[in-house]
Parts: C-alpha cells; sequence; structure tokens
C-alpha cells in the first residue's frame, strides 16, 4: 500500500522540532530512520498529517565518551554503532545484541534512538537500555532532561516522552572490568521479531554476581525487568531464578508462541544468559 | 523550516550517476520514485514494508530498502540501482555466478539478492555459508531457491580469490 498524502519539513534544530511538535500536537510525528515508521504509513496504520524530519540536525550522530558515561546521539545508527571501537569497548551489550536486529539494509538507516522512543515490545533495543541502566536525554517545550530507563517504558508503545518531546540521545554506564553482559533471543527466522529476548548486565563479586539486571522483551507490553529472577541470581540460585520468572513475568500468547511457550523459552534464555554472564573473562 | 505545510517538494539527487530534478510528493517512496518517475523497473516491490528485500538499493554506496525510504529524503543523495550495478559491470561476476548456478527462477526478487550480496562481497573478504546466509536472510526468494543462491554467492567469491591471485 501507499501512505496517505501528509505534509513534510526538515527541522534544522532541536528546537525546531520541538516547536513544530508543539505547533502541531498529534497530528506530527518525528522520522529518523524511519525503518518501523514509513512501514507503518505504507500500511496507513498511522496517518500523520506532517512528518518532521529530523535526519538533518547536526550534533546528533555522535557517539562519545562524556564524563562517566558513553553518549549515542539520537541519529546515530545501528550499523555506525555495531562498526564503531567505543561502543565495543564501553557497551559490549549493544555489539552482541545489534547483529540481531533485523538485516543489513535496515540496520543502514534504523536508529537506536528511535528503536527506544518507539518502544516496540519485541525491540531488542529498549531491552539492552533497561538491562543498562542508561539514561534517555529529552527535549520538549520546557527545556532538556533525563529520564531512567527504569522510569521510561510505560507501557504498550508508551514512554515517558510527552506530545512534544523529543528523544536527543542515551547515556550508558561504561562497561568496567567487572562487569559483565549477556543477550540472547528466540525468533522463527534471523532477523525477526523475537518470540522472547533477554538483555542482561551484571557486576563480578567473586565467584558470584551483583547489580543483576534481566530486561525481557516480547514477554509483555514493554521490555520488563525480571526482579524476583534477578535477586535469585543474585543469591547465586540459579533454579531459583528460573522459578521467580514465573511470578515476574505474564505474557500474552500470540501467533508465534502461546505464553506458555513464551515462559518456558524465558527459563531457557535465562539459563543462557545466566552462562554468559559468568564465563566472561575475569 | 517553513511554517506553510507542504507536500510537494522539489527533489534533486543522483541515480546511477545521473543527476535527476524531480518534483515530488512527500509521501512518494524511493521505490515508487525510481519505477514510476524514473523508469527504472529493475527494483521490484513485494512487501512495502521492509521485510522481503526486492527493493534493495545503494544510498551513498549502503544497501537500503527502498520502500522504507521516502524519496523526499535523498536530497542530494547518490542512489545506485540493479540498471546502474548492472551496466557498469560491476557485479557481472556475481551475475555470471547466478546463472551458472542456476540462482534465479522467477526472478522476482534477483535484483535485490545481487545488490545485498553485492554489499556483503564489497565488505566480507572471505565470509563462509552461515554468513552469506544471515546477510540475505533480509531477501526473501519465494520459490525457495536459497542454496542456490548462496552456492552462486560462494563461487563469485571463489572466482574472485582466484582472480585475484
Amino acid at each position: 500500500m501507499k501512505p496517505a498524502t501528509f505534509a513534510y519539513a526538515r527541522a534544522q534544530s532541536v528546537a525546531e522540532a520541538v516547536a513544530a511538535l508543539a505547533a502541531h500536537g498529534d497530528e506530527a510525528r518525528l522520522i529518523a530512520g524511519g525503518q518501523s515508521l514509513v512501514a507503518m504509513l505504507n500500511m496507513r496504520l498511522s496517518a500523520p498529517r506532517l512528518l518532521i524530519d529530523i535526519n538533518a540536525i547536526s550534533g546528533l550522530s555522535e557517539i562519545a565518551v562524556e564524563g562517566d558515561g558513553l553518549r549515542i546521539g539520537a541519529l546515530v545508527r545501528y550499523t555506525q554503532a555495531l562498526r564503531a571501537p567505543l561502543v565495543a569497548r564501553h557497551a559490549p551489550l549493544l555489539t552482541r545484541a545489534i547483529p540481531h536486529i533485523a538485516h543489513a539494509a535496515i540496520r543502514n538507516r534504523g536508529t537506536l534512538g528511535g528503536s527506544v522512543a518507539f518502544a516496540d515490545p519485541a525491540a531488542e533495543m529498549p531491552a539492552c537500555i533497561l538491562a543498562l541502566g542508561a539514561d534517555i536525554a529529552i527535549s520538549g517545550p520546557d527545556g532538556a532532561r533525563v529520564v531512567a530507563a527504569d522510569d521510561f517504558f510505560l507501557g504498550l508503545y508508551e514512554t515517558a516522552l510527552g506530545p512534544a518531546d523529543m528523544l536527543t540521545g542515551l547515556n550508558l554506564p561504561l562497561h568496567g572490568p567487572d562487569r559483565r553482559v549477556g543477550f540472547a533471543e528466540f525468533a522463527r527466522r534471523h532477523g525477526d521479531y523475537a518470540m522472547v529476548g533477554l538483555a542482561a548486565t551484571a557486576t563480578a563479586r567473586g565467584a558470584g554476581l551483583g547489580d543483576v539486571r534481566l530486561a525481557y522483551f516480547s514477554m509483555g507490553p514493554c521490555a520488563v525487568r525480571a526482579r524476583g529472577a534477578e535477586q535469585a541470581l543474585e543469591a547465586g540460585d540459579l533454579d531459583a531464578a528460573v522459578a521467580a520468572l514465573e511470578a515476574d513475568l505474564d505474557p500474552t500468547g500470540d501467533i508465534h508462541a502461546s505464553r506458555d511457550t513464551k515462559m518456558h523459552l524465558a527459563g531457557v534464555l535465562l539459563r543462557r544468559v545466566a552462562g554468559q554472564l559468568s564465563e566472561q573473562p575475569q | 523550516m517553513s511554517a506553510e505545510l507542504e507536500t510537494v517538494f522539489d527533489l534533486t539527487l543522483t541515480v546511477n550517476g545521473v543527476a535527476h530534478h524531480e518534483s515530488v510528493e512527500a509521501r512518494r517512496h524511493l521505490a515508487d520514485f525510481l519505477r514510476e518517475d524514473l523508469g527504472l523497473t529493475g527494483t521490484h516491490i513485494g512487501c512495502e514494508h521492509g521485510v522481503c528485500g526486492a527493493c534493495t538499493v545503494l544510498m551513498d554506496g549502503e544497501i537500503v530498502r527502498a520502500c522504507l525510504t521516502l524519496a523526499v529524503q535523498c536530497e542530494g543523495r547518490h542512489i545506485e540501482t540493479i540498471e546502474g550495478l548492472s551496466d557498469s559491470g560491476r557485479i557481472a561476476g556475481l551475475q555470471e555466478a547466478f546463472r551458472t548456478r542456476n540462482a534465479l527462477q522467477c526472478g522476482y526478487c534477483t535484483p535485490g539478492m545481487l545488490i545485498a550480496a553485492s554489499a556483503l562481497m564489497d565488505i566480507e573478504p572471505a565470509p563462509d555459508r552461515a554468513e552469506i546466509r544471515e546477510h540475505i536472510s533480509g531477501n526473501y526468494c519465494r520459490c525457495t531457491g536459497y542454496h542456490a543462491i548462496v552456492d552462486a554467492v560462494e563461487a563469485a567469491l571463489a572466482a574472485r580469490t582466484e582472480g585475484a591471485r
């Protein structure tokens, strides 16, 4: 299908984009990589009156270490992040996760920021951001603010972004020598959205793990942490962690997998990812 | 940014080395622009929501989905389609391998497959079969002739390595 008619404007600055959003409200949408949005426009699942293209805004395509964090601008593409030595060194969870996202042609255009802002429940990036405990930088009519990942994902395609807010970047904590990351997903075919996925981080404490963060995707209306399983893993009890998922997660079945299948696979992934967290070099 | 809400734009871009200046609706995606406005029908349209890969083209040297890219977003960009790649001879080895390995049946996915495969050959000197499969996983062949396609890409890589000696 073809998109319905819409107007189009190129924002030259974050302030321009925010002003245009404020002026047009729900009738306007921001477009960056467009790899989810244009598909929705083509299928007429979305029919905005105005598309505000943010690709020409300078300063949003950089990856840089700032203070004790890795700053990833809103326009950084998956391929760019995957090739960046700074990401491999300071955010190895992303280097593990990005190859699972769609296909090369889509990774060349799609942005990390766009995926976080869109908050698809089956997408990898929101779960990675949640597992990392990253901060999301937002600009809106009242200025700039930062929202922690734990407070950002609120529901199905629902985030802390207001109608005139723009996500401007992601601030990731720097990977340290004691940090561990894990990532695994089940998809029917390579590049498909996952039936179940898990992104995880932890801190090595002797032979055990602390600060465990387990972020599941495709297991609810948005990326969700499995807090009971996190505590059990910190206590060193993997079987208890798998058992705790029953209370932590409440997925609904879909055409790809029933609820029971998803819960079973969530346990399988937890064992796999727990192995990754324990095996990394000391 | 103009306060007026514009739906039609003057677009200047380069396609296969030729500069074009066209008027386009903002809602026109690149695949329709190439096919309908420029008559370059080698770029095929399958699913129109980014799943099948039939519309794969190069934008500034990197493969993209033409159905998920608005033409108006290509202002000042360099686009290459199967016509350009084919006429230039750049993928002649790959095309020959597709012929000899019988890697096309109905041919609908072939332009996208060739462009995706040539992009892999550009960045990877010696991908194995698993890497070839992963790279073309975004390109559907509804005749399901994947095995022959992987054979062809492997043969083209081998011929290139042989030729370089």
